[in-house]
């Protein structure tokens, strides 16, 4: 799960590290309230949505006055921001943060995550702050510091030298502040049970301050249920409606370009049946993995998500049950088909657990637009000529 | 022969008196595992589908003579059930739980190593050795024993590629299931040595999924270690980038662990890497009559 750069901004105040003051509004005039209450004399707008490269987008400003503040926040508020990290319909504006200015003589990156290699969490920095890192990584990997931190000690001493050394920071006073800096961030790191943290840039001010410009933080979904004051700065309005409603009932979906809508059990499963389709010659319309408990309702419900895509032209149903039981999926498919229209051709392979009883039920039914896959290969081929309208 | 268990491998189940642990340990034991006993703190001197319940995996493993844990406790607890299972001489723990938090499996999985246990997923189906001995949820009938070892990330794949090996003709010796979290025990280059010095294994099945580089690791030691045939599949082609898809694994974050890199690398070390799952069987028979 993601949050908002206001909402880490939150924590990071919490845990004693420095960001410049500021204040969330959703709406203009609130906007030149709180830059009143800041007190100026330079203010930042900034659009808060789930995504990095907000500044090239337009949706990061310098306001100079009052009225720019006003201005830039109409500007900003309501607008469909498109990044690199959104889709290309990009994502619409609803919250602002109002921010001090700050007094940047040099801009830094610094990031936590886990390094899956090493199996514990990895600081990283760069002297190349307010860069894509992806890019920095690219082209000047030496500019990029890496410091594994094993959670059984935390934070220890050489790493904080490791850090500044690294980040060319010969000032005393400046390399206390740094370590500081880093230490308090590793520990909210471990103690919110983030995924990721990351500050581009983390600037330098002119008196040797260090301070977070931005803030991204990500968190463990598994953890969500023992930091209930991370799961309540979910933003539901900054995810996919379907995937939302989806989970809801236990279904993990994601909607994708194509024509074949999926319903399958497994992740992995779930995405070998979309190579297939593809392999086949067709496209794959959404992933949809209907977990360990489906039932009659889930499945149904699966169909309802499937069908509200207009694009879909063939629905391919592929289960091997191990868990999940083969007639259940039978009845829920026969379920949907009563309780939704089913106009477009169903074509079901279900393998594994009680699957000759499921073949009995869907056959005793005699449902019209069902066609009974053999296998993966032969339910796939099926579903793409039924798409292809053969 | 098979690798890591066998008929007589004997076994404990943590969390063994809750509804998922008690369905499945009865489902193993059906499939002939040595089932010796479980452990659910308050319900020691119990007894539980014919077996002895403990307090403490230490007194499990001391009565019992258990070598493997099959865990099933709630996901907060499974950082906690694995580690009390490596401080009491437990030489595998095997992880069924889904959602343990990613911290927890850092610590669990560092002290496991400390104290000489393997672990396996969390998150996964399991472990089987066909015909012998059944670790996990798979349903038990579709693995006949046979020649081909089977290593993969996702559960139902697992089932997939030993159904296609079975209706070939061939059969199954040891089929793994090692899960696709972030942070998971034995994995391709633990695995993969133990297949090529399993002499009844002449063939290995390798499903593997977008994210990380775990299957890049394994191309790098086929080629330098692995005399057998594998046969290799990576599911997530199709996925749009950085989209989660279902497991915390399956996420692709720039060009590091693409399916499209990965399948590129295997070839590159000699695997025969199928485009679908549905050409598994095929690909395995082709490697047999080599």
């Amino acid at each position: 799960m993601n949050i908002h750069e206001y909402q880490a901004k939150q924590i990071f105040v919490e845990y004693g590290v420095p960001v410049p003051k500021g204040i969330m509004v959703e709406s203009v005039e609130a906007a030149v309230e709180a830059a009143k209450e800041l007190g100026g004399p330079v203010w930042v707008v900034k659009a808060q949505i789930h995504a990095g490269g907000r500044g090239l987008g337009g949706g990061v400003k310098l306001a100079k006055t009052l009225d720019e503040v006003r201005e830039f926040a109409n500007e900003i508020l309501g607008m469909t921001l498109v990044t690199h990290q959104t889709t290309a319909e990009g994502k619409l504006v609803q919250k602002l943060y109002i921010e001090d200015g700050a007094d940047i003589k040099d801009e830094f990156y610094l990031s936590v995550v886990l390094d899956r290699k090493l199996e514990m969490p990895l600081i990283m920095a760069s002297t190349e702050g307010g860069m894509n890192i992806e890019d920095v990584a690219e082209n000047t990997p030496e500019k990029i510091i890496t410091i594994p931190v094993d959670p059984a000690i935390g934070f220890q001493g050489f790493h904080g030298r490791q850090l500044a050394f690294g980040l060319g920071i010969t000032d005393k006073a400046e390399q206390k502040k740094i370590i500081s800096f880093g230490q308090k961030l590793f520990k909210l790191y471990m103690e919110n049970d983030a995924e990721m943290i990351e500050i581009n840039p983390l600037v330098r001010t002119g008196s040797g301050d260090f301070i977070a410009l931005d803030a991204k933080m990500g968190f463990d979904n598994s953890a969500l249920g023992r930091q209930p004051q991370i799961a309540a700065m979910r933003d539901l309005t900054e995810e996919d409606e379907d995937e939302v409603e989806a989970a809801k009932y236990g279904l993990s979906y994601v909607a994708l370009d194509g024509e074949i809508g999926c319903m399958v059990n497994g992740a992995g499963l779930a995405m070998g049946t979309m190579d297939t389709i593809n392999y086949m010659g067709g496209t794959p319309a959404n992933f949809l993995d209907v977990g360990g408990s489906a039932n009659a309702e889930t499945v149904a419900k699966g169909f309802e998500i499937i069908l509200k895509n207009p694009k879909v032209k063939a629905i391919f149903v592929n289960i091997f049950g191990g868990i999940v039981r083969c007639d259940r999926i039978a009845n829920g498919i026969i379920e949907a088909t009563k309780i939704t229209d089913v106009n477009v051709p169903v074509i079901v392979r279900l393998d594994g657990t009680n699957a000759p009883e499921a073949s009995e039920i869907l056959k005793s039914a005699n449902i019209a637009n069902l066609i009974v896959g053999n296998d993966l290969g032969d339910g796939a081929a099926k579903a793409v000529a039924a798409a292809k309208g053969e | 022969m098979s690798i890591l268990i066998n008929k007589d491998t004997k076994v404990i189940v943590q969390g063994f008196t809750g509804k998922e642990g008690t369905f499945h340990a009865e489902q193993c034991a059906a499939y002939g595992t040595k089932i010796v006993g479980g452990v659910t703190p308050n319900k020691g001197g119990q007894t539980h589908l014919g077996q002895p319940v403990f307090n403490t995996v230490d007194e499990a493993v001391k009565t019992t003579g258990a070598t493997v844990s099959m865990i099933f406790v709630p996901p907060a607890f499974v950082g906690d059930a694995v580690m009390e299972a490596a401080e009491a001489g437990i030489e595998l723990a095997v992880i069924i739980t889904e959602g343990a938090p990613v911290k927890d499996m850092q610590m669990a999985k560092a002290h496991a190593t400390k104290h000489g246990m393997k672990t396996l997923g969390p998150n996964c189906p399991g472990i089987i050795t066909a015909e012998e001995c059944k670790i996990g949820i798979m349903p038990g009938m579709i693995f006949k024993k046979g020649n081909v070892g089977l290593i993969s990330k996702s559960g139902t794949l697992t089932y997939e590629g030993a159904n296609q090996v079975v209706k070939e003709g061939f059969g199954i010796t040891t089929a793994v299931g090692i899960g696709g979290d972030p942070i998971i025990g034995l994995s391709y280059n633990q695995l993969l040595p133990m297949f090529e010095a399993d002499p009844e294994t002449e063939c290995i099945v390798m499903i593997g999924e977008i994210g990380g580089d775990l299957e890049i690791q394994a191309a790098k030691l086929i080629k330098e270690q692995i005399t057998k045939p594998v046969v290799a599949f990576i599911a997530g082609q199709t996925a749009p980038k950085g989209k989660t898809m279902g497991h915390a694994g399956a996420i692709v974050s720039g060009s590091a662990g693409t399916a499209k890199e990965k399948m590129q690398a295997l070839e590159a070390a000699g695997v025969t890497v199928v485009v679908s799952p549905a050409e598994i069987g095929a690909a395995v028979t082709k490697a047999m009559a080599k």
